[in-house]
């Protein structure tokens, strides 16, 4: 219990993408929130990958980390300009009101 | 390793209700607030257990950037007070047990995952190569960053290029009304279009009117 090892670390990044992913499916009202769940997801992969890379000491994973980082910055300033945009052209960012696809 | 122990579930818990917070609360600028606090904890958790670069990486960019980014666009679109309901609202209603089995499910796949690499211990025995440089972490990650992934690293940087120039495209709109500089074409005058040269016959002058 008081040694923390690698599984500590893994159920950690285990907990929180469940988290990410309940977040996306059960909000129905603001989509920036499913963004932010997006957010987490990748910080759960975050996890596994530092820890992985310090309890099996190869470096690999730290520099995939910070790609991963890199990747989620510009996810993120893409999607806000998606919101953006389309707010401005509907007046809304509720979820079930986007529907225009009929998905 | 008392004190390691403390520090790693502090920080976890934090990191694991406010990561709830950031789904369930009821204001939006507050999940990113929350979203804040659990970056801000995870990257304590980066630091602890030896990654200090990447911990620090993560507050500058998470917290110096993409939050910022999130709470500007939050206040500006001014949804702050569409209230953010989990349960109350019968359309979301239908979503909420199937999203709880599919994540249960995702979770109880990876503790499965887990528990079967806890069983394998003869991975743990490689080298490592970290201990050995015994340098820092900042300087091995760059040491092995700008040599080995060069490429990649190159790469991502194009990335940010590209998202950068896809954001300014999208939000950018022109108005109708408004008197701006067009630089196109205050850069193709020419003399021709301002300026002509008119012969004077003497004791006539000329009629500029025309």
């Amino acid at each position: 219990m008081t040694e923390i090892g690698l599984g500590h670390y893994l159920t950690l990044g285990a907990i929180i993408f469940s988290i990410g992913i309940i977040g996306i499916f059960l909000n129905r009202k603001n989509i920036i929130v499913i963004l932010m769940s997006i957010e987490l997801i990748l910080l759960a992969v975050n996890i596994n990958l530092v820890s992985f890379s310090i309890f099996l000491g190869d470096l690999t994973g730290q520099v995939f980390t910070l790609f991963i980082l890199t990747v989620a910055a510009a996810e993120a300033a893409i999607g806000l300009a998606i919101i953006v945009v389309y707010y401005r052209n509907s007046g809304t960012i509720r979820v079930e009101h986007i529907d225009n696809l009929k998905g | 390793m008392i004190a390691h122990s403390i520090f790693f579930y502090t920080f976890s818990i934090i990191a694991i209700v406010s990561a709830i917070m950031v789904t369930a609360s009821k204001n939006t600028v507050h999940s990113v607030f929350f979203l804040i606090l659990d970056f801000i904890s995870i990257s304590c958790l980066f630091i602890m257990i030896g990654a200090e670069f990447l911990g620090m990486i993560m507050l500058i960019v998470y917290v110096g950037a993409v939050a910022v980014l999130f709470l500007f666009v939050v206040m500006m679109l001014n949804v702050a007070q569409q209230k953010n309901q989990w349960f109350s609202s019968e359309e979301s209603s239908k979503h909420i047990p199937v999203g709880l089995i599919i994540s249960t499910l995702i979770f109880v796949e990876l503790i499965i995952v887990v528990g079967g690499w806890k069983y394998k211990p003869d991975l743990f025995d490689i080298n490592n190569s970290i201990e050995i440089n015994n340098v820092s972490n900042t300087h091995s990650l760059g040491q092995v960053l700008y040599t080995d992934y060069i490429h990649i690293f190159q790469i991502s940087g194009m990335i940010l290029l590209v998202a950068m120039i896809g954001a300014i495209v999208l939000t950018f709109r022109k108005r109708v009304g408004v008197k701006t500089q067009s630089y196109i074409k205050q850069i193709s005058r020419e003399r021709s279009d301002g300026v002509s040269v008119v012969k004077v016959e003497s004791n006539k002058g000329v009629k500029i009117d025309d």
